[in-house]
C-alpha cells in the first residue's frame, strides 16, 4: 500500500474542485492568552473523511469545532482561516469572519456537527422528531410544512429509524444510546450538508452498537457526497471509516495523508509511538516498550508454568484461584449466573464482556467488594468469605483489586505513600520504616520512583496515577492481581505502557491475573485465557487463541466481526 | 432571621455553584494537563481570592471592634455602658445618648461581644450536630437515612425565626436558649449539605479501596471521607455563621434576645429606633457594624465555596 | 404515572404536617408555670383557676389535650389567646390579609425580577456587569432583613429622603391595600432580602445549562441565539429554581415577622411578636402551624413544577 508516499500536494492545489472546507494556520487561545491550536491546516473533499487523530488534549475537538466558528467558553479565535465552499457556490466563505446570523446560517445547513455523547447532546425535554424538524424549520427547508416532516421522516428512515409519527414523538430517554446517536446522525444530514464534523460520535457505544453507527455514517456520507471529518481517539475506527487521517499533538497537526500510507508507514516519531501503542486483535506485536522478544518470553514462561504446574506447585492439587457457581440477582435481575473461572499461578485470563454484562460485579465478588453473591471463591483450595472484612488476612492479602479510575481510588488529600501504606498497616505490619520501604519497593517496581512517596493524586498524571494504585496492590505481594478495566480510563499510549508494566511484573513475580476488560483487542496482548460474558453468563473460555480463532458461541463470533479490525 | 434554606437545595451555599462552572468550562475546553496538576492549599486559594482577602479584613476588623470594645470602657470613652450621662437623645460625646440617655459610643463598643459569641456557639453546635447527622445518614443508608432525613424535612417546615419564636414563648429569651434553638434549627440544614457531599465521597473508589483492605469503619470516616467533605463544611460554617449573627442580631431587635440593660447592637437598635431622624447614630453604628460583619462573613463563605470548587476541578 | 407521583408527596406532605403539629404541641409542654394562672394573674381564687383549667380542657391528659387541639385545627378552631381570652382564629383572621397581601406583593415582584436579572447575568457571564449582579447579590443576601429595612428606612423615611412613611399607620378597620404607599418600603425590603437569592440560584442553574450538551447541539444547529434561551436552555433551569423559590416563599411566611415589626405592619407576624413577648401559646401555636402549612405547600407546588419540566420524571414508567 505504498503507492503515493507524498501527503500533502493534493491538497495545496487550489483550484481543487472536489475541497469543501480548508482550515489553514488556524489558531485558537484560551482567554486567558494560552496558545490551544498552534496554526493547523487541513482540506476537507468532496465524499471523503479526514479521521483526526489525537489522544486526550490534543485540541482536536477545538479544531473540529472551530470549522462551524464555534469556540467553547473560555477559548478564543486568534489567527487563520477557515473557508467554506458551499455546493452550487464557486467562492469560498470565511468561516471564522462571518457574523452570527450568517454563520448561524451555515451551521445545521452547511456544516453540520454530530457530537460525541448523544446522551447529552439531546435536549431531554423535546420530543426527537421534534428535533429533527427544529433544524428544517430554522433553516426553511422546502416550502410547506408537509415537505418538511415527509424529510423528517425520510431521513429518519435512511439512518434505519421508523420514521413514523409515535416514533417521532418520543423522548430521548425513551431511545438507546445507538438509537440516540442515529438521530443526531439523522439531524445532521437533514439538510444535505457539504459538511459533516464527527467528534466522536461512537466511543462510548458498544463495539455492536459501533460497528452498525459507522456504517451508517459512511453510507450517509458516500450517498450524501459529503465531507467529513471524524474526531476520534481510536487508530482502528480511524482505519474503518476515514480515507485520509491527520495526527494531532498538542495542538500541532504533525501529520497528514491517505489513511493506508500513514498508518502503515508512520513517519512523524508521535505517529510511530502511537501506532505500536495500538492493541490489534491478531496481536502482531508487542504494544508497550516491550521489546519484540517480550511476549515470546513471557507466553514460553507461563507455558513451561501451566505444563508442570502439578510438580511446582507444591501447595496442592488445586487451583490458585477457583470461582464455582457463583450467582448474583438483584430482585429479578439476575446479574450473573453460574460462573466458573480457574486461575493458575502466573497465569493471566481476560474476562471480556460488554457493559452491563456483569464484568466488574464479578470481579468485585472475587476481590470480596460485594458479598451478595452465591456459589464459591477460592483461594488455594480454601473457599472465602463473601466479604473481605470476614476473609482471612492471607486471603486478603493474596488477593488484590485494581480499579478502573485511577482519578478516583486514590484519596486526593493524603499522599501517595500513606495511601499505599494502609494495606501494610491493615495487614499487620506495624513497623513503620519497613512499611516505608515497601511502599517504595512498590514504587520502584511499578517504575514511577519513590519520589512519588510524598506526592498528592492532585499532582499526577492519569497513567502516573494508575501506576500508584497498582503499587497498592503490589505492596503486600499479592498471588492474584484483579485488573478492572484499568487501562479504559487511560489514553491509548498510556494503556500500553501500562499493558506493558503487567507482563513485566508478571513476569518478575509470576504474578496470576484477572484482567476485566471490554475491550478485545486487547486479549492476544495480555491473556492467556479468554472468558467472555454476556448477560452474566461465560459463554465461551478458553485458551486466547482458541476462542478467537474458533469461538464456540454466537455472541463471540459478532464480538470478533464487529471489533474494527487493524 | 435570614433566608437559610436556599443553600440547601444548592449543597455548598449560594456561592458554590457560580464559581464551579466558570472552571469547569475551562477543563471542558482542551487545557494542557500540566495546568490543573498545581496543589495549593485551600487557605491559599481562598486568600488569593480578593473578595477573601476583602472578606478575612472586614470580618477581622469588626471582630476586634466587637472583642476589645468591652475592655476599653471606660477608658476609651469615659463611661461605663449602662450609666446614664445626660438627657436621652442629646448631643453627648462623639454620637450623643440614647433613649435612657446612656453613651452611644460606649454602647456601641461593648455591645458586640455576646452577638458574636452566641452566634459562633450556635453554628459550632449546629456544625456539630448536622454534620455527625448527616454523615451517619449518608454512610449507613437504608431506612435511617430515610428516617433521619423526613425527620429533617419536620424541622425544616417551620422556618428557623419562628421556631425560636416558639422557643422563647416557653423557655424565656436566655441566651442558652437562643444558642440552642439556633444550633439545633442549623443542624438539618447543615445535615443536608454534610449527607450530599458525603454521599459524593463515599461512592469514589478510595473509598471501598479501603472498605477492601478492612479498615476499621471509623477510620475510614475520620481519614478517608471527613477531610473530603471540609471544603463543603467549610462553606456552610461561613453561611451558618452569617445566618446566625442575623438572627441573634434579629431576636434582640425584636426585644426577645438579650435583655436590657445589657448592651447589644440588635437590643440597640430597637431601642432607639424611634428617634431615627433625631438621633440617627443609636441606630445606624450598630446597623452598620451588623451589616458589614455579615457581609465580611459571607464573603468569606463565597470565597471558601470557590477555593472548594477548584480543588473538585483538581481531583476529578 | 404523574398522579402516583404527587399523590406520594401529598402524602408525604400530610405527615410532615402531623409530625410539625406534634413538635408544636409538645413544646408547649415543657412550659413551665400554669396557662390559667397567666391569664387569670397571680390574685386568682382557686376556684376560679379551677374553672378556667375545666374550660381549657387543661385537666385532661396531654394526648387528648394533642387530638382535642389537632381536630380544632381542621375546624378552624385554633383555641383560646391566654393573653386576651378570645378565641386564636378571630386575632389571626383579622391580621391573615394583610401578612397575606404583603407576601403576594413581594413574590410576585421578586420572582420574574430574580429569574429575569439570574438569567441576564448567566448570559453575560464573566463580563462586568455579571460580575457586579454577583457581588451586589452576594451582599444583599447576607444582611439580615431589618438591617436593609432600616437602610431603607433611613434612605426613604427619614435621614435622606422623606418620601415614604417609616411605618404603617392604618386605622383600625382599614385594610392595608387602601394605604398603598404605606406597603412601598415593607415590601421593597422583602423584595430585597429574597431576589438576590433567586437571582443567584438562576444564574448558576443557567450557566450550568448553558454549558450542557444540548445547548452546545442547539447552537451548532444554527438555532437563533433567543430560541436556544427560551426553549433550549430556560426550561431546563427553571425546574432546579422553583425549588428555590418556593423556599424563598416558604421563608417569606416566617420572615415577615421582623419586617412586620419594624413598619409596625397590622400583620401575622406583628401578632405572633406580641404573642411571644406574653406568651400566649396558643397563638404562637396556631401562627407556627400555619407557617408551616405554607411551607409544605409551596414545596408540593415546586415538585410539580420540576416534574413538569422533566418529561423523564413526567413519562417515567
Amino acid at each position: 500500500m505504498t503507492t503515493n508516499p507524498t501527503t500533502t500536494d493534493t491538497v495545496t492545489e487550489a483550484g481543487d474542485h472536489s475541497v469543501v472546507l480548508r482550515v489553514s494556520d488556524l489558531r485558537v487561545a484560551t482567554t486567558a492568552g494560552d496558545e490551544i491550536l498552534h496554526g493547523v491546516s487541513f482540506a476537507l473533499k468532496r465524499g471523503e473523511i479526514l479521521g483526526l487523530v489525537g489522544e486526550s488534549g490534543s485540541g482536536k475537538t477545538t479544531a473540529g469545532l472551530a470549522c462551524m466558528g464555534h469556540f467553547r467558553e473560555g477559548l478564543k479565535y486568534s489567527s487563520g482561516s477557515v473557508s467554506l465552499w458551499p455546493r452550487g457556490d464557486e467562492t469560498a466563505v470565511e468561516v471564522v469572519e462571518l457574523d452570527e446570523v450568517a454563520v448561524r446560517a451555515l451551521r445545521g445547513s452547511r456544516i453540520a456537527y454530530i457530537p460525541q455523547d448523544p446522551a447529552l447532546s439531546l435536549n431531554p425535554a423535546m420530543r426527537v422528531g421534534e428535533q429533527i424538524s427544529e433544524v428544517l424549520d430554522i433553516h426553511g427547508f422546502g416550502s410547506s410544512e408537509s415537505e418538511r416532516s415527509a424529510r423528517v421522516a425520510e431521513v429518519l428512515g435512511d439512518v434505519g429509524l421508523p420514521g413514523d409519527r409515535v416514533y417521532q414523538k418520543r423522548w430521548p430517554h425513551q431511545l438507546s444510546g445507538g438509537q440516540q446517536q442515529r438521530i443526531g446522525i439523522a439531524m445532521a444530514f437533514a439538510m444535505y450538508p457539504d459538511v459533516l464534523i464527527l467528534d466522536e460520535p461512537t466511543t462510548g457505544l458498544d463495539v455492536s452498537t459501533q460497528a452498525v453507527v459507522l456504517d451508517t455514517i459512511r453510507r450517509m456520507t458516500v450517498a450524501n457526497d459529503v465531507a467529513g471529518l471524524y474526531i476520534t481517539h481510536d487508530l482502528a475506527v480511524i482505519r474503518e471509516i476515514s480515507d485520509r487521517v491527520a495526527v494531532m499533538l498538542r495542538g500541532d497537526l504533525v501529520e497528514e495523508g491517505p489513511v493506508e500510507g500513514v498508518l502503515e508507514h508512520p513517519r512523524h516519531e508521535y505517529t510511530q509511538m502511537l501506532m505500536s501503542a495500538v492493541p490489534d486483535l491478531a496481536g502482531r506485536k508487542t504494544i508497550g516498550d516491550g521489546t519484540a522478544g517480550a511476549t515470546a518470553s513471557v507466553e514460553d514462561v507461563v507455558d513451561e508454568d501451566a505444563s508442570d504446574e502439578h510438580t511446582t506447585t507444591v501447595l496442592m492439587d488445586s487451583p490458585l484461584l477457583q470461582v464455582k457457581d457463583v450467582a448474583l440477582s438483584y430482585g429479578k435481575a439476575q446479574i450473573l449466573d453460574g460462573i466458573n473461572l480457574t486461575l493458575n499461578p502466573g497465569e493471566c485470563t481476560m474476562l471480556l464482556g460488554e457493559s452491563g454484562s456483569g464484568k466488574t460485579t464479578l470481579s468485585r465478588c472475587i476481590a470480596g467488594l460485594n458479598d451478595d453473591y452465591s456459589g464459591q471463591v477460592q483461594l488455594w483450595g480454601e473457599t472465602m468469605a463473601p466479604s473481605t472484612r470476614k476473609r482471612t488476612n492471607e486471603q486478603r492479602v493474596g488477593v488484590q483489586y485494581v480499579f478502573q479510575s485511577p482519578f478516583s481510588s486514590l484519596n486526593p488529600r493524603r499522599s501517595i505513600g500513606q495511601s499505599l501504606s494502609v494495606p501494610l498497616e491493615m495487614s499487620g505490619e506495624d513497623n513503620a520504616a519497613a512499611r516505608k520501604s515497601k511502599v517504595e519497593d512498590a514504587l520502584d517496581a511499578v517504575r514511577l520512583g519513590r519520589s512519588f512517596y510524598h506526592r498528592r493524586p492532585g499532582d499526577l498524571s492519569g497513567g502516573e496515577r494508575q501506576r500508584a494504585a497498582i503499587a497498592r496492590a503490589l505492596v503486600n505481594a499479592p498471588s492474584v492481581l484483579v485488573c478492572d478495566e484499568i487501562t479504559s480510563a487511560l489514553d491509548v499510549s498510556v494503556q500500553a505502557s501500562i499493558i506493558a508494566l503487567l507482563r513485566t511484573l508478571r513476569q518478575e513475580r509470576q504474578l496470576a491475573m484477572l484482567f476485566v476488560t471490554h475491550n478485545i483487542a486487547l486479549s492476544r496482548h495480555v491473556a492467556d485465557n479468554l472468558a467472555v460474558l454476556n448477560k452474566g453468563k461465560i459463554v465461551d473460555y478458553g485458551p486466547t487463541d482458541e476462542v478467537l480463532e474458533d469461538p464456540k458461541h454466537e455472541y463471540t463470533r459478532e464480538l470478533i466481526d464487529d471489533v474494527p479490525k487493524f | 432571621m435570614t433566608k437559610h434554606t436556599t443553600t440547601d437545595t444548592a449543597a455548598g451555599g449560594p456561592g458554590a455553584v457560580p464559581a464551579m462552572e466558570e472552571d469547569l468550562a475551562i477543563a471542558s475546553a482542551e487545557v494542557p494537563k500540566a495546568s490543573q496538576t498545581q496543589y495549593r492549599p485551600f487557605v491559599k486559594r481562598v486568600l488569593a481570592q480578593k473578595q477573601g482577602r476583602i472578606g478575612l479584613t472586614i470580618t477581622v476588623v469588626v471582630l476586634a471592634f466587637a472583642l476589645l470594645g468591652p475592655l476599653l470602657l471606660p477608658w476609651a470613652t469615659g463611661n461605663s455602658a449602662t450609666e446614664f450621662v445626660a438627657k436621652p437623645f442629646t448631643e453627648y460625646g462623639l454620637f450623643g445618648t440614647d433613649n435612657l440617655g446612656r453613651d452611644v459610643l460606649s454602647r456601641f463598643l461593648a455591645g458586640g461581644l455576646t452577638l458574636f459569641v452566641y452566634a459562633l456557639l450556635a453554628t459550632a453546635l449546629g456544625m456539630v450536630l448536622g454534620t455527625i447527622i448527616g454523615m451517619i445518614a449518608a454512610y449507613t443508608g437504608g431506612v435511617l437515612d430515610s428516617i433521619i432525613m423526613r425527620l429533617n424535612d419536620v424541622i425544616l417546615a417551620i422556618p428557623q425565626l419562628v421556631f425560636a419564636l416558639l422557643a422563647i414563648t416557653v423557655l424565656g429569651p436566655q441566651g442558652w436558649v437562643l444558642v440552642t434553638v439556633i444550633g439545633i434549627t442549623h443542624a438539618p440544614r447543615i445535615a443536608r449539605v454534610a449527607r450530599s457531599a458525603t454521599l459524593g465521597v463515599i461512592t469514589e473508589d478510595y473509598i471501598l479501596a479501603a472498605e477492601m483492605y478492612a479498615v476499621p469503619r471509623w477510620k475510614i470516616i475520620v481519614r478517608e471521607l471527613l477531610p473530603n467533605i471540609t471544603g463543603p463544611l467549610s462553606v456552610e460554617a461561613g453561611l451558618r455563621l452569617t445566618y446566625s449573627i442575623g438572627y441573634i442580631a434579629s431576636l434582640s431587635f425584636l426585644g426577645l434576645g438579650l435583655q436590657p440593660p445589657a448592651a447589644d447592637w440588635g437590643l440597640m437598635i430597637n431601642e432607639n429606633r424611634i428617634a431615627l431622624s433625631v438621633q440617627p447614630w443609636g441606630v445606624l453604628l450598630p446597623v452598620i457594624a451588623i451589616a458589614v460583619l455579615t457581609i465580611g462573613t459571607n464573603l468569606l463563605a463565597d470565597s471558601f465555596a470557590r477555593a472548594v470548587a477548584s480543588t473538585s476541578v483538581e481531583n476529578t | 404515572m404523574f398522579a402516583k407521583v404527587i399523590g406520594r408527596r401529598l402524602i408525604l406532605s400530610a405527615f410532615i404536617l402531623l409530625a410539625v403539629s406534634l413538635l408544636v404541641f409538645g413544646a408547649t409542654l415543657l412550659l413551665p408555670g400554669d396557662p390559667a394562672r397567666a391569664i387569670l394573674g397571680q390574685q386568682a381564687t382557686p376556684e376560679r383557676l379551677a374553672a378556667l383549667n375545666e374550660q381549657l380542657g387543661l385537666n385532661q391528659p396531654a394526648w387528648q389535650r394533642y387530638f382535642t387541639w389537632l381536630g380544632g385545627l381542621f375546624v378552624g378552631d385554633f383555641g383560646t389567646s391566654t393573653a386576651s381570652g378570645g378565641p386564636v382564629s378571630e386575632l389571626i383572621g383579622e391580621r391573615i390579609g394583610a401578612s397575606f397581601v404583603l407576601m403576594l406583593l413581594a413574590g410576585v415582584i421578586s420572582v420574574p425580577l430574580g429569574i429575569a436579572i439570574g438569567v441576564w447575568s448567566a448570559l453575560h457571564r464573566g463580563r462586568r456587569r455579571d460580575q457586579a449582579t454577583t457581588m451586589i447579590s452576594l451582599i444583599l443576601a447576607s444582611m439580615p432583613e431589618f438591617v436593609i429595612g432600616i437602610g431603607l428606612i433611613a434612605l426613604f423615611a427619614t435621614s435622606v429622603f422623606q418620601i415614604l412613611p417609616a411605618v404603617t399607620l392604618a386605622p383600625p378597620g382599614e385594610p392595608v391595600w387602601n394605604l398603598p404607599l404605606q406597603l412601598v418600603l415593607p415590601t421593597l425590603t422583602l423584595v430585597l432580602v429574597v431576589t438576590p437569592y433567586i437571582v443567584r440560584m438562576m444564574r448558576a442553574t443557567m450557566i450550568e445549562v448553558l454549558d450542557s450538551g444540548y445547548v452546545e447541539m442547539a447552537r451548532l444547529k444554527g438555532v437563533p441565539e433567543q430560541r436556544v434561551i427560551m426553549r433550549h436552555a430556560l426550561p431546563h433551569a427553571l425546574g432546579p429554581v422553583a425549588q428555590v423559590i418556593a423556599i424563598q416563599l416558604a421563608w417569606l411566611a416566617g420572615g415577615v415577622v421582623v419586617v412586620e415589626f419594624l413598619f409596625r405592619y397590622p400583620g401575622l407576624g406583628q401578632a405572633l411578636i406580641d404573642a411571644v413577648t406574653y406568651r400566649d401559646v396558643q397563638v404562637v401555636q396556631a401562627i407556627s402551624m400555619l407557617v408551616a402549612a405554607v411551607y409544605v405547600v409551596v414545596n408540593l407546588a415546586a415538585d410539580v413544577v420540576g416534574i413538569l419540566t422533566n418529561p423523564k420524571l413526567r413519562s417515567a414508567a
